[in-house]
């Protein structure tokens, strides 16, 4: 890999030039710069594309290489390369995010079609694959974090790209905020690994020194092995912070529903396939850090598994079509976590889902924002009903979105969500169980959720009437990406799964496992976890077939709950957000009061004391003479008596 | 011929010259004052000459004289433009940089 990686900066370079012209182009490009985006999205997906092919060719032992570009800060003992890592974890992030990512470009072409502001979207979208690929192909966590607060901040672009209204302003605001709170796990986590081991790239902390490349990180005897218990945990613990954050988990998790304010592609690429998939990449990542750490990795456990249930309990009860969808992304990458934190048995399961959700999760998005499109973005599905008539297409790349979610088999979904639920099987004493057990009740109401998803917008009877919407297929630019997404969903689960070809791909990057036996047989798992997706499921369809009432029903407590979120931003509200404003409250008030009031009453009083001092001044001349006579007589009269008295007294 | 008569009388002299500055309220006047406590430190620096038979003394008086030569033109200058705008000639009436 050593003799192609001096092209992998161009990886980044090509979004990252995109996005400059588009910004600096002005409105002379508004008519076809978002054909600039777009190539550069594709030119980064084919040179993807071509480093994929030289990597697979190349010698497993060769698949890790570091490429050095410039020395980028030198402080004391803090030497920060800028440097690049080509391995086969961030080589299959390059291809999700530059293969997905080019997809939603041109999906958006059309979709922002009438949007006056398209080319300052297209330059926010190149931004974001630029901060992406920073951020998987860094090779230390300075470079990282970069990428890190990048993708952020295209985030609160995107979500808020229609700031005009004020909801879609609080809502990039608000995830700008709570990403914040995750970034400071980061910012810790790095202060302790450089306090500990004096290095932030991955070289040094997770490879051995002289073993070379290719070892794999299980094995790894860098500088993290030098780490005690708590430290590990305490980094472990920070960048579960970092990772909850990004990726929307318990408790961060808030600021995932309220994103979906942006525009329906970008939901699809940053708020599903990519950007919030990112705390899964760090501790992948990091996993040599997390395997030293049980505490830590006990704690992702329990993070994943509460947000996965969460998620879909949120799922369950949402009407708006693209907040439904969001909230099985928070569930499904609860499945993530949760295989990340159970060691290197899950890290590979993790990421692979990872990839396969990113495909289907990114095909259902755009179907949805197909379906709005074809709607007047109309995002109620409670006046959706029998759409598969209208615009079949979208219908049959969302279905096999659908299967593949619900790990039908052989669809994607089923390859690495059962594995992860294996996965969650394994273990000694009370975990397996509850983990296990928890993942498997999660797979029942996901398929729940999504089969209430599909019924109530492609199935059932019509609720919407003709004069007043028309809806209609999607333009062929639109349809395609769906399509293709819906060919992986099918197929790129199997695929990869053949023979474990995935788990054996990423070996360079999170080490080789020896397979566990699972507490219950593998068959009993397989079997029970379809029967519990089949009940869902029937269910979810029995339930929304007939009748979808225009008005939702008052519901259950749990329904009512689930419908504010599970009560999540009263939480935030109560826990974080109304002391602030006490603390806020307190500090203005002491700030008026006390400091100001201060200064006010000092400048009053030597304002009182020059006007009194200003009666000296009478303008009269005489008044003048007479102290300056008064002076000199005063004057004189001291130095006679020093003269007089001084040499006795200094006697 | 005693020093103390010369010091005496300037000290008459000059403490008549800063009675008339501080009592009197016609510009004049007090010019007139100010001169006369300038001519009594000029006896003063006359009467020491002589008696140290030191000129340093005799030079300085001269220097007083031509200072205050000057001054006369100066102050009159200001004295005749405050009287032309004013219609008066007392200081007390010159007091615009009062507090």
């Amino acid at each position: 890999m050593n003799d192609v990686i001096g092209y992998a900066p161009w990886l980044v370079g090509f979004p990252l030039v995109g996005a400059a012209v588009l910004l600096l182009g002005g409105r002379a490009l508004d008519k076809w710069g978002h054909w600039i985006g777009v190539l550069a999205s594709s030119a980064s997906a084919l040179l993807g594309g071509w480093l994929l092919f030289r990597m697979i060719g190349a010698d497993p032992a060769e698949r890790v290489a570091d490429q050095r570009l410039w020395t980028w800060m030198s402080a004391g003992g803090l030497d920060v390369d800028l440097g690049l890592r080509l391995d086969p974890l961030s080589m299959t992030f390059v291809m999700l995010v530059t293969f997905v990512g080019t997809l939603i470009h041109f999906y958006s072409v059309e979709y922002m079609a009438h949007d006056p502001h398209r080319r300052r979207f297209f330059a926010y979208l190149n931004l974001f694959i630029a901060a992406m690929l920073v951020l998987v192909l860094a090779d230390s966590y300075l470079v990282l974090f970069v990428g890190w607060e990048g993708v952020g901040l295209a985030s609160y672009l995107l979500i808020g790209f229609w700031d005009h209204k004020r909801p879609n302003a609080v809502a990039a605001k608000k995830a700008f905020v709570m990403n914040r709170v995750g970034d400071m796990g980061l910012i810790v986590a790095m202060a302790l690994l450089f306090a500990h081991t004096g290095a932030l790239d991955f070289g040094t902390l997770f490879d051995a020194g002289d073993a070379g490349a290719g070892e794999g990180l299980a094995e790894a005897t860098g500088a993290v092995s030098t780490l005690d218990q708590g430290t590990a945990t305490a980094v472990g613990l920070a960048l579960l912070l970092a990772a909850c954050g990004k990726s929307a988990q318990f408790p961060l998790q808030a600021w995932l529903g309220d994103a979906m304010a942006g525009p329906t592609p970008v939901s699809a690429l940053i708020h599903a396939a990519t950007m919030v998939t990112a705390g899964v990449y760090l501790l992948v990542r990091s996993g040599p850090i997390l395997d030293a750490a049980p505490t830590a990795q006990l704690v992702i456990v329990i993070v994943g598994t509460v947000t996965l249930i969460f998620g879909a309990i949120i799922g369950c009860a949402k009407d708006d079509i693209k907040k439904a969808l969001a909230a099985s992304t928070m569930s499904q990458i609860g499945y993530m976590m949760l295989a990340a934190g159970l060691g290197p048995v899950g890290y590979a399961f993790a990421i692979f889902h990872l990839l396969t959700h990113g495909f289907f999760k990114a095909g259902l998005f755009l179907g949805a924002g197909s379906v709005m499109h074809g709607m007047k973005d109309e995002v109620n599905m409670r006046g959706f009903g029998a759409l598969r008539r209208v615009m079949p297409l979208t219908a049959w790349s969302m279905f096999f979105g659908w299967l593949a979610i619900l790990g039908i088999p052989p669809f994607s979904g089923f390859w690495s969500k059962d594995k992860i639920i294996e996965a969650a099987f394994t273990g000694e004493g009370w975990q397996p169980w509850v983990f296990g057990g928890a993942a498997l009740i999660g797979a029942g109401i996901t398929a729940f959720y999504m089969t209430r998803l599909m019924t109530m917008t492609f199935w059932g009877r019509p609720r919407w009437t003709e004069p007043e919407y028309h809806p209609h297929e999607s333009p062929a630019l639109m349809v395609w990406p769906q399509v293709i997404l819906a060919v992986g969903s099918i197929a790129l689960g199997g695929v990869l799964a053949f023979g474990d070809v995935f788990t054996t791909w990423l070996e360079p990057s999170v080490g080789h496992v020896e397979h566990h036996e699972p507490v219950l047989s593998v068959p009993v798992l397989m079997g029970a976890t379809i029967a519990v997706v089949v009940v869902g499921a029937l269910v979810g369809y029995l339930m929304y077939r007939r009748d979808v009432p225009a008005e939702a029903p008052r519901g259950s407590v749990l329904t009512r709950a689930a419908r504010r979120d599970l009560f999540q931003d009263t939480v935030n509200e109560g826990l974080v957000m109304k002391p602030g404003q006490g603390v806020t409250a307190v500090l203005v008030t002491a700030d008026t009061g006390v400091v100001a009031r201060g200064w006010g009453v000092l400048a009053v009083g030597l304002a009182g004391l020059g006007a009194w001092l200003r009666r000296a001044q009478t303008g009269y001349v005489r008044a003048y003479a007479a102290s300056m006579a008064a002076g000199v007589l005063i004057i004189g009269a001291v130095i006679v008596l020093v003269a007089t008295l001084g040499p006795t007294a200094g006697a | 011929m005693d020093i103390t008569n010369y010091v005496v009388l300037a000290c008459i002299l000059f403490a008549i010259g800063a009675t008339t500055v501080l009592l009197r309220r016609n510009a004049i006047v007090v010019f007139m004052g100010v001169e006369l406590m300038l001519n009594a430190t000029n006896l003063v620096f006359v009467t020491f000459a002589r008696i140290h038979g030191d000129l340093t003394g005799q030079v300085l008086a001269f220097f007083v004289m031509v200072v205050a030569a000057a001054e006369v033109v100066v102050g009159l200058a200001i004295i005749v433009t405050i009287f032309r705008t004013r219609r008066s000639a007392s200081v007390d009436d010159v007091n615009l940089l009062h507090g």
